[in-house]
């Protein structure tokens, strides 16, 4: 089957500890995902929610979650074995265009550009891969993206790993040094808003992954929707393109929650 | 093809064409109203609106099986004071009717919604006493119990000056009389059916029911001829005009809807197995089957498969 609207149960493979409260979750599934692309994840008696897919080979597909809050500690406390629901893939993914690229990952959003930056091994691809977190002890898939053998850049806002600056300050930085194509980004909002803002003025397409509160997933319920175009997050989105991204007037300002009342951002 | 004439009207108010999107599908917001309109529906319905913020049930919420989906939402919205901005956002940009969507766990409660909502002048109120995913919390729905159905339309009638739609359920026992007493209790129009149920799936490994909810309301094609039943039981009850609503995915099966005696048609699931774009398809494959099969208008379908 091609794709899921309920889910399948799976028990969970492998855990792996990513960093201070960001785990993987590995399951033995031949899924066809596409990087940016979001699964619901049910855990049985709480809740379901969407998670990126941060890794897919034949036979096993990752995602890499952060504990924030109700259902994400719930999953932080399972075990190899427990079984979980998965229902997806869904809504759009990152299109791999032009030779020279850059990713920019903010926390949590390094995971789905990790796929993006696996698709970029088989083709002749630039890759600069810049990652950021609050501090050293929250930054994920450093060895994992080196072994890649694409360019890492790391920044932390304490200043306690790489570069103590913003993920988009470097980003700027290799904007003025080289001919870029595309720059793609999955992070937190007010980061994507900067980068979206950047590549704008300089004229080069970009790519993000835009997080709106997902309920059905199947384009039905209206709650990802955004202002003022109505485009649905789990279906024209997550993926939009800057130019997309600069029609929408709540990017960077607020979003709904699961009432559908508004909250800042 | 073109100058087929697929308006319809209902209650005085003129629809180009007879799809409305349904309740629940894509109504939390202005922005995502109007682009249905724009993607070609005859009236939208707002997801149902309370008096207060309520954030819905924990997911799952809603899963396809073979033959429809169920879901238990569980009627979250912004409360009143956002749904109000909604719809005056809507109704400055486009022309579209807009139908509000009420619901309230009891009667008086019903009146305040109805009376607050009315202040952003919506075409249509829609009363919702049909919701079955709720029933744990705000025991079984009005329409159950036919003397409550009437007491609601009463309080929301005496409230608004607004056209009132109630909107029934399918899971009673006698639809008919249903009907009849809401008209009585002075409904301007009926819209059916609500979801059916509720259902249940369970998943074999787990062992558990997979929507939070545990039960929820059932769509799509598997309850088509359940709600054109309910339709044509409605039409031999009731002068009033109806909102044929259930499982309706193309052209043929809305105009099964009218001939059972829907004067405009409910569009919900559909959106999941044909796209936004399928209120455009319908009124296509509509005035395709009244070409080929002579009709001018759609008055001569309604009510047809009567006598
Ligand atoms: C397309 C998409 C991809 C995502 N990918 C990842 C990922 O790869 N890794 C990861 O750690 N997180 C990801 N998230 C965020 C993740 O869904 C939330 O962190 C999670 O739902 C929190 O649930 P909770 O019960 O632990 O927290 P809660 O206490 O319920 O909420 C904490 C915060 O999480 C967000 N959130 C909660 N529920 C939802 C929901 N249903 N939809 C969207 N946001 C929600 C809200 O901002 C909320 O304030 C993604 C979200 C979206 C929309
Ligand atoms: C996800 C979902 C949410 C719904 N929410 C509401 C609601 O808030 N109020 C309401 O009156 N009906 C609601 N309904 C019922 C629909 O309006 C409609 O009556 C029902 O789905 C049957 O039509 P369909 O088969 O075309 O979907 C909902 C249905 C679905 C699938
Ligand atoms: S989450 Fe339901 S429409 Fe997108």
């Amino acid at each position: 089957m091609n794709k899921l609207d309920r889910p399948i149960t799976l028990p969970i493979e492998d855990i792996i500890e990513e960093a201070q409260d960001i785990k993987s979750f590995v399951f033995r599934h031949k899924f066809n995902a596409k990087p940016g692309q979001f699964i619901l994840l049910w855990i049985p008696n709480v809740n379901e929610k969407p998670f990126g897919v941060s890794y897919q080979d034949k036979e096993k597909f990752m995602i890499t979650v952060c504990k924030v809050g109700k259902a994400t500690e719930v999953l932080h406390k399972m075990k190899k074995g427990d079984l979980v629901g998965i229902r997806g893939p869904y809504g759009t993914n990152f299109e791999l265009e032009g030779k020279n690229i850059v990713l920019v990952g903010g926390g949590y959003g390094t995971a789905p550009l990790f796929f993006l930056a696996n698709q970029t091994k088989k083709r002749n691809v630039n890759v600069d891969f810049i990652i950021g977190a609050k501090s050293e002890k929250f930054l994920i898939f450093r060895d994992k993206i080196r072994k890649l053998k694409i360019k890492l850049h790391i920044t932390t806002d304490d200043g306690t790993c790489g570069e103590k600056c913003f993920t988009t300050d470097v980003l700027e930085k290799l904007l003025n040094q080289k001919k870029i194509d595309i720059v793609y980004g999955c992070g937190p909002e007010l980061m994507l808003k900067k980068l979206v803002d950047i590549c704008k003025v300089k004229n080069i397409p970009s790519q993000i992954s835009l997080e709106r509160y997902i309920k059905c997933g199947m384009g039905i319920c209206g709650q990802c929707c955004v202002d003022p175009l109505g485009l649905r997050m789990c279906k024209e989105g997550p993926v939009i393109s800057g130019k997309v991204a600069c029609k929408i007037f709540e990017f960077g300002k607020y979003k709904r929650d699961a009432s559908g009342k508004k909250i800042n951002i | 093809m073109e100058n087929l004439n697929i308006t319809t009207k209902i209650c005085g108010v003129k629809l180009n064409n007879p799809t409305v999107l349904a309740s629940g599908i894509l109504g939390v917001t202005a922005s995502s109203l109007i682009k249905v309109a724009k993607k070609g529906a005859g009236a939208v319905t707002t997801k149902s609106i309370g008096l207060k913020e309520r954030k819905g049930s924990r997911g799952p919420i809603l899963l396809e099986f073979r033959g429809g989906l169920i879901n238990a939402v569980g009627l979250s919205n912004p409360g009143i004071e956002e749904s109000l901005k909604e719809i005056n956002l809507f109704k400055s940009k486009s022309k579209i009717p807009i139908i509000a969507s009420i619901f309230a766990p009891t009667k008086k409660e019903f009146g305040q919604v109805a009376k607050k909502v009315s202040e952003a002048g919506p075409d249509f109120i829609e009363v919702n006493i049909s919701c079955p995913n709720v029933e744990s919390e705000f025991g079984k729905p009005f329409a159950k119990d036919i003397k409550l159905a009437a007491k609601v339309t009463e309080e929301v009638k005496k409230n608004t000056k607004i056209p009132v739609i109630v909107k029934l359920s399918p899971n009673v026992d006698d639809i008919k009389s249903l009907a009849l007493a809401v008209e009585s209790a002075g409904a301007d129009c009926i819209s059916a059916i609500n979801t059916v149920g509720p259902g249940m799936i369970i998943d074999i490994k787990t062992a558990k029911p997979v929507l939070s909810n545990k039960v929820g309301g059932v769509s799509g094609p598997a309850i088509k001829p359940i709600a054109v039943r309910c339709i044509f039981d409605i039409y031999e009850a009731v002068k009033i005009p109806i909102i044929g609503i259930g499982g309706i995915l193309t052209g043929q099966d809305a105009i099964e809807m009218i001939m059972a005696g829907a004067s405009a048609i409910g569009i919900g699931s559909a959106v999941y197995y044909r796209g936004i774009d399928v209120f455009k398809k319908i009124c296509q494959e509509i005035r395709k089957f009244m070409k080929e099969n002579n009709y001018e208008n759609l008055e001569q379908m309604i009510g047809k498969a009567h006598g």
